[in-house]
């Protein structure tokens, strides 16, 4: 069946911001779908909130809406563009499968309200019962008995009674999954009643339709995915198996996996493919991808299915990098009639898509966590997904690809350091946390046999027989030294996949000078990687899809070609400080310089992200972007003797710390040199400059003691902001208010040596922040965007929202802000992007006063959303600086002008989004040290319109109306009053605690009072877990309240009472909360905002 | 120990070597199964002929007597990108590397397969050696030149079984009751009687067959159709087998007898004889189709079957007489000719493996089509 010429139109639902459990592969999924429809000529209307994602530039779809993912604004969408068909054209369809369970619950929604009908929109790539009978539970499991497949035994409960008498029947352990959640949010598994309370209830509450599945538990079972396509012909195949190395009962999203599964005979794997086949017919996935979980006892082989997902999901993206088969672009060309084998495989390009691939490499996946951001977090693995990313690398054996995978990881920790306890060996094996494979080397190296680490693991064998090698060969890479080493070990050890910095530290040769001396050791040795393909097919066809991978094996499939060559450094696994925003960047160079004629040649670990789809850039290597194959590629690719670039700024952190040693290397890095952007990190130097630019800085110095750091404080100020050197994300910055906690900071929460100190800065008080993006040639400065910070100088700036243009800052100070920003740019050398952070007081005689916070010579965060918001690509631009062109070139008129990039006439506001829900428990203030996972941006006519657009897009719905519950700092009280006015205005009744209601009751307004937690009850938790309580505005106010507050905000999290704690944004809310009370629902595309786009796209 | 691979054109891979020590000359052809190393290694039509697997692990959950096609090993030889020393699967019943070292199969590891895949994609399949004793490389490619060509070689008198045998459910080979295994459901169907050419037979086809409420009389492949005919059947198998169609004359000669007077269902070499047998001609593959992934199209449904394919030989569809002759099945990749059915005489063929093992089951039908085809002429 041919494509269907009866749709005109197709509108794609995107994912939303980044969170845990939907990360950027459903960036990879929808953009690969927008791009697989447009080339097939049909109109693609896009709608998501996140505008950091490739999906959502204005030349991936013919309209592009960064709107709030609620009903009402996709029905505002869909009434707007469906009034804009031609009539007799052809229908309108939805595509509802590429944007994770956040697009698909969202179908089902607007089916279930009848929009989809009230406007004759067509749903396509799944059909609504399909989603319904794999989503829900009850009918999943009626649908796998009626076709002889066995499920775990279960009950699906909508209430506590039901969860425990179930439990009393089949024992515990027990699991509970939550229906229709996503990266089974509020799953748990329960060993006891009193868990299965604790766990069952917080379900209930997550799950929108308040029903949980209580299950047998299948606990050290094996786990296995099926990745699948099904076309409207009933052709199916699999596209990948996955088997995961951690058994049943760890959520697969965080479980380290591992392609093609390794451990099922022949018979057993069609079983499960038959199996697999079936469950797709029967829940009737007409077209696209899905993917189907299994558990396997180890013991007998008895299979049950755990579930199935109707859609392309984190597993299909895995599947995709892993094998080379573009499983979402497929999905898309089925959705729209096309058979499987109408259309041709990319790789081949003689063969079709309508086969199972075959691979000749081992694929492994890990998952990142960042449990050291959430202290008090629980680190237990289990149904409920915890990790921020992922990495996943190739090599020809297990081994090689789970060492390459370790060292993608980036854990910061040097090689060999991880601290292993002996006495807990035994509860780390048997408990799942993301040490437990470290645990798993340091039982072997002590000797514990393979049967007993499977026994108290669950484990296969198989997989730990393959650590055991790894484990005792490093015990015994200490016996030889680089004198005694032969060429042949030094090739077994690289064939197993250990780094040379891991050979080095078992050598006891230290830093960086002792990896080099094993690098060149192994060089003189004639011992390097060759790259080989990814080709779908095991080379059984000649390809042509450069997609490579390094392996110690013979012969090498990628010659450097005659071209001249760009490489772009990649930003790693995803994490909270270094996002989706950075790939975003590296695609962008990827495309600009291919246009400008360079082969562009993209180098990243991360299998959810676009830069490793194979058609992004010219090349692409998958490789770990540590030092040791970062420069092999980059020796691969020179030996040619081609001109050849590299380019570091675009990746975040991870590639500019390789960045100097790369330039000691030998590798020529374009753009910023390394140099300056040590210069902006490195304290005395850039303070100098400072002096000498006459731009000041907040007073500061560094410590590497206790006692300096105090003599510091002291001298410069109280309160003071203490922070490591060198981090990303604000890891381990507070704020700190007196001696005390200077003294317990520096003794207790962080690590400093004579080269690493200690920074500590007056912190400015009731400062605005602002962040500046601006693009340099070295000639010519072009400030993209002066953002202001809706939130106070002191949180980290990605948490904080942030508006463009500025709405509340004098044009004198942006002057001032200007003139700074050119002149740090110009005198850094910046070629390519910056990004400053500015702290603007005011003082008592209502002067502004600005300080330079932080200089980064390199792509920001907020550079996507820049690029949305005033429709000028800036990662392209700063490519083409760095390849020698210049803004005078790029940005004519904006250079001769000398104004900013202009944002037009409407507001942007960026707005972070939190992964509180998945770690109960945790504190939910914001501080300097950065804990968001993702971003949204509204955009509207007013400011207030556009901030309650970002908070709704993020999740929290601001109330029209109700109880505003107050509780602030003494020195916020001023503030507070003028503050309740306005939300009395709005119609808001006020509660608050004593003092705040002395306050406002003084300024004569009617003021609930309301008891702290302390002091007895009822109290103001009691009121919010009644539903008594709208919204919260708690400004925190030190040590003394900790436990207040804490209170507060963990019962606000569960009652999902949105949380303001800060007055900045209370403002911000109030406003907002005024735009919607006017309830209009107004959605912008990007191309009507910023016509020219529109135009050049 | 160490082990050296030499190819008739002179390239050399040196490895390790595992399994049987000594020395293997074959064809070397490659095979893209992801799984069924031992389904594949037992498969009587790889007889004469070396495998190396793309699939870097082999040998990780080990050997069982249920998944043997066989009951022994017929490739000559093995490699292997990593060979595991250790098995893990709650079917194993035998080390692979024992398992091979047992029925004396060489196994060449650690080499890069993947380099050795690519070269025999571009310069065909060629002959080769393995050793374990031999380092001299001269000496060894002599050797891989040493041995016959495939090409008119009749392999499937060698492998074929010496005497008549029969096949039913009861048999301990066909295992019902394991779930694993093809079940035998037809309890209800009349017991049929099918004559199965065993030219290099594969246990699963007869397992397949069993469940169709089939008894199979398994004969020599050189059983001529006056044989076959006394046996009364009411159908004629014809197996799958190694080497080249052409020599086998005899069995050609015997189809030709049989068409018309039996229903006649044949796969791989049965395929290919039954093409010569209308007629037609057959030529051999560059490298063969060896795997678990090919497409077949189903050109009277046209629905795409993922298939498992062994041959190197096919039938040119340009030899058919279109009068007769339906071509009903076609290999997506390279439009190889994978099936053909007879117009009015009851007979159809695959050039693929239905009865898998390995490989998907998505072909299983045709088994089904077999006992329907039967059914009918019984009528």
């Amino acid at each position: 069946m041919p494509r269907r010429n009866d749709i005109q139109k197709i509108l794609v639902i995107g994912s939303g911001p980044i969170v845990i459990g939907q990360s950027a592969e459903f960036d990879y999924s929808g953009t690969q779908a927008c791009k697989a429809l447009r080339q097939d000529g049909y109109e693609v209307v896009l709608i998501n909130s996140n505008p950091a994602t490739i999906m959502t530039d204005p030349e991936l779809a013919d309209r592009t809406y960064i709107e709030p993912l609620t009903v009402a604004y996709v029905e505002e969408v869909i009434r707007v563009e469906a009034a804009m068909m031609t009539p007799g054209a052809g229908k309108f369809a939805l595509l509802p499968t590429v944007g994770g369970q956040t697009a698909l619950n969202l179908a089902v929604e607007l089916s279930d309200s009848g929009i989809l009908d009230k406007y004759g929109v067509e749903m396509i790539g799944a059909r609504l019962e399909a989603i319904k009978k794999a989503e829900d539970r009850l009918l999943f499991k009626d649908a796998m008995v009626r076709i002889g497949l066995e499920v775990s035994k279960s009950v699906l409960v909508n209430n506590l009674r039901d969860g425990l008498d179930f439990a009393g029947k089949i024992g515990f352990p027990i699991l509970i999954r939550p229906s229709f959640t996503l990266g089974g949010s509020g799953g748990g598994i329960a060993y006891n009643r009193e868990e299965l309370m604790e766990i069952l209830s917080r379900g209930l509450d997550l799950s929108p339709v308040h029903e949980c599945l209580i299950e047998e538990s299948v606990l050290g079972w094996k786990e296995y995915e099926l990745e699948v396509m099904r076309d409207l012909a009933d052709n199916v195949i699999i596209v990948c198996s996955i088997e995961n190395f951690d058994p049943m009962g760890v959520h697969t999203g965080d479980s380290i996996t591992v392609a093609p599964a390794q451990t099922l005979t022949d018979r057993e794997y069609q079983k499960m493919r038959d199996a697999a086949l079936a469950v797709m017919r029967e829940i009737g996935v007409e077209t696209g991808g899905s993917n189907v979980q299994f558990a396997v006892n180890p013991v007998d082989g008895r299979m049950t299915v755990i579930e199935m997902n109707p859609r392309v999901s984190r597993s299909s993206a895995l599947a995709s990098k892993a094998t080379g088969f573009p499983i979402a672009k497929i999905a898309a060309k089925l959705a729209v009639g096309y058979t499987l084998d109408e259309i041709p495989n990319d790789i081949t390009r003689m063969t079709p898509a309508c086969f199972e691939p075959t691979i000749d490499y081992v694929v492994t996946k890990i998952p990142k966590w960042q449990f050291e951001k959430f202290p008090g977090a629980d680190d237990t693995l289990g149904p409920q997904m915890k990790s921020v990313g992922e990495v996943m690398a190739i090599g020809r054996t297990f081994k090689e690809s789970l060492m390459k995978a370790l060292r993608s990881l980036e854990t910061g920790k040097k090689t060999g350091s991880e601290e292993l306890d002996p006495r807990r060996l035994l509860q780390r094996l048997v408990t799942p946390q993301p040490e437990r494979l470290n645990y798993v080397r340091f039982a072997f190296e002590r000797g514990m046999s393979v049967r007993d680490v499977a026994r108290y693991t669950g484990m296969d064998p198989w997989f730990l027989h393959h650590v055991c090698e790894i484990a005792l060969e490093q015990k015994q890479m200490a016996e030889q030294n680089a004198e005694s080493i032969t060429p042949a070990q030094l090739r077994r050890w690289k064939r197993m996949g250990f780094s040379d910095e891991r050979i080095a530290n078992q050598w006891g040769l230290a830093g960086h000078d002792g990896i080099q001396q094993v690098r060149e050791l192994r060089y003189r040795h004639g011992v390097r990687p060759i790259y080989k393909l990814v080709d779908t097919c095991a080379a059984e066809f000649e390809s042509h899809t450069p997609y490579f991978y390094s392996s110690y094996d013979e012969e090498d499939e990628a010659p450097p070609t005659a071209k001249r060559k760009i490489i772009i450094l990649g930003s790693g696994p995803n994490r909270i400080g270094q996002g989706i925003e950075f790939d975003y960047c590296c695609c962008h160079a990827a495309f600009s310089l291919k246009d400008d004629g360079y082969e562009t040649i993209m180098v990243n670990c991360n299998p959810e992200t676009v830069s490793t789809d194979y058609d992004t850039s010219d090349r692409l290597y998958f490789e770990p972007l540590t030092l040791e194959d970062v420069l092999a590629i980059y020796e691969h690719e020179a030996s040619g003797g081609a001109e050849i670039g590299m380019i570091v700024q675009f990746g975040g952190q991870t590639p500019l710390n390789l960045a100097q040693r790369l330039r000691k290397a030998g590798v020529p890095i374009i753009g910023t040199s390394p140099e300056s952007i040590d210069l902006a990190e490195d304290r005395k130097q850039f303070g100098k400059l400072l002096e000498e630019l006459s731009i000041p800085q907040p007073a500061g110095d560094t410590a590497t003691s206790v006692e300096q750091a105090l003599a510091v404080a002291e001298r410069i100020g109280y309160p003071v902001l203490v922070r490591p050197s060198y981090v990303l994300g604000g890891r381990a910055m507070v704020i700190a208010y007196d001696a005390q906690e200077v003294a317990r900071y520096m003794t207790t929460a962080v690590e400093y040596s004579s080269d690493r100190p200690v920074l500590i800065d007056h912190f400015l008080e009731d400062a605005v922040e602002v962040d500046v993006d601006a693009l340099c040639d070295s000639r010519d400065v072009v400030i993209a965007a002066i953002m202001q910070h809706i939130e106070e100088a002191g949180i980290h700036s990605g948490d904080s929202s942030c508006v463009l243009p500025p709405v509340s800052i004098r044009a004198t100070t942006l002057d001032v802000i200007r003139d700074y920003t050119r002149k740090l740019a110009l005198s850094l050398k910046v070629i390519g992007l910056v990004n400053l952070q500015f702290a603007i007081q005011r003082d008592d005689s209502g002067e502004d006063h600005v300080y330079v916070i932080e200089v980064n010579p390199r792509a920001s965060r907020t550079v996507p959303y820049v690029s949305k918001a005033t429709g000028v690509p800036l990662a392209r631009i700063a490519s083409r600086l760095m390849t020698g062109r210049s803004l005078q070139e790029l940005l004519p008129d904006v250079v001769a002008s000398g104004k900013d990039l202009d944002p037009g006439s409407h507001f942007y506001v960026k707005s972070p989004v939190f992964p509180w829900g998945k770690f109960p428990g945790v504190d939910t203030v914001l501080s300097p040290e950065m804990k968001s996972t993702g971003e949204v941006m509204g955009v509207a006519a007013t400011f207030g319109e556009a901030f309650a657009k970002a908070q709704l897009s993020a999740g929290q719905t601001l109330p029209s109306g109700g109880t505003v519950f107050f509780s602030v700092n003494d020195h916020d009280k001023p503030a507070a009053v003028r503050l309740a006015r306005r939300y009395v205005e709005l119609g808001f009744q006020l509660v608050a605690t004593e003092g705040t209601a002395d306050a406002l009751e003084s300024a004569g307004m009617n003021v609930e009072r309301v008891f702290k937690v302390k002091e007895g009850r009822p109290n103001v938790v009691d009121l919010i877990k009644g539903d008594r309580i709208q919204l919260i505005i708690n400004t925190p106010r030190g040590q003394d309240t900790i436990f207040d507050e804490k209170a507060i905000r963990r019962a606000a999290v569960l009652a999902r009472v949105p949380t303001i704690t800060t007055i900045a944004a209370a403002h911000a809310a109030a406003e907002g909360i005024g735009a919607m009370q006017s309830h209009k629902t107004t959605v912008y595309s990007l191309q009507q905002l910023h016509p020219l786009v529109a135009a050049r796209s | 120990m160490q082990a050296t691979l030499a190819l008739e054109d002179g390239r050399i891979f040196a490895g390790e070597g595992y399994g049987a020590p000594g020395e293997a000359l074959g064809e070397v052809v490659f095979n893209t199964s992801l799984t069924g190393y031992q389904e594949i290694a037992t498969d009587p039509s790889y007889a004469g002929q070396i495998v190396v697997m793309t699939n870097p692990q082999i040998g990780n959950y080990g050997t069982n007597e249920a998944d043997n096609e066989a009951p022994k090993p017929y490739i000559e030889g093995l490699i292997v990108r990593e060979f595991s020393p250790v098995s893990s699967n709650w079917r194993s019943e035998r080390v692979t590397d024992e398992y091979m070292e047992r029925y004396k199969v060489p196994v060449l590891a650690e080499i890069d397969t993947r380099a050795l895949v690519r070269h025999l994609r571009t310069h065909g399949v060629m002959r080769g050696c393995i050793s374990t004793s031999d380092t001299n490389v001269e000496s060894l490619v002599a050797k891989a030149r040493s041995i016959r060509k495939m090409d008119g070689m009749d392999l499937a008198r060698v492998v074929s079984t010496p005497t008549a045998y029969s096949f039913a459910a009861e048999d301990s080979l066909a295992e019902t009751g394991n779930s694993l295994l093809p079940d035998n459901t037809s309890s209800d169907r009349s017991l049929l009687h099918v004559v199965a050419y065993d030219f290099g037979i594969k246990r699963n086809i007869l397992r397949m067959l069993t469940r169709e409420g089939c008894r199979v009389t398994v004969v020599p492949a050189e059983t001529r159709a006056d044989q076959v005919m006394e046996l009364k059947p009411d159908g004629v198998f014809l197996s799958n087998g190694p080497g080249d169609p052409e020599p086998v004359d005899y069995a050609v000669k015997a189809i030709r007898e049989m068409l018309g007077r039996v229903p006649i269902f044949g796969i791989c070499l049965g395929h290919q004889l039954t093409g010569l047998a209308l007629g037609g001609r057959t030529y051999k593959l560059k490298f063969g189709h060896h795997g678990g992934n090919h497409p077949v199209k189903n050109l009277r449904t046209g629905k795409v079957e993922i298939t498992a394919h062994n041959h190197n030989f096919a039938v040119d569809p340009e030899s058919m007489n279109a009068n007769d002759v339906d071509l009903t099945h076609v290999d997506l990749n390279d439009n190889t000719l994978e099936g053909l059915r007879h117009k009015s005489l009851p007979l159809f063929s695959v050039q693929y493996h239905p009865e898998a093992a390995p490989g998907p089951h998505d072909s299983n039908y045709l088994f089904h089509d077999f006992r329907k085809l039967m059914d009918e002429w019984k009528r």
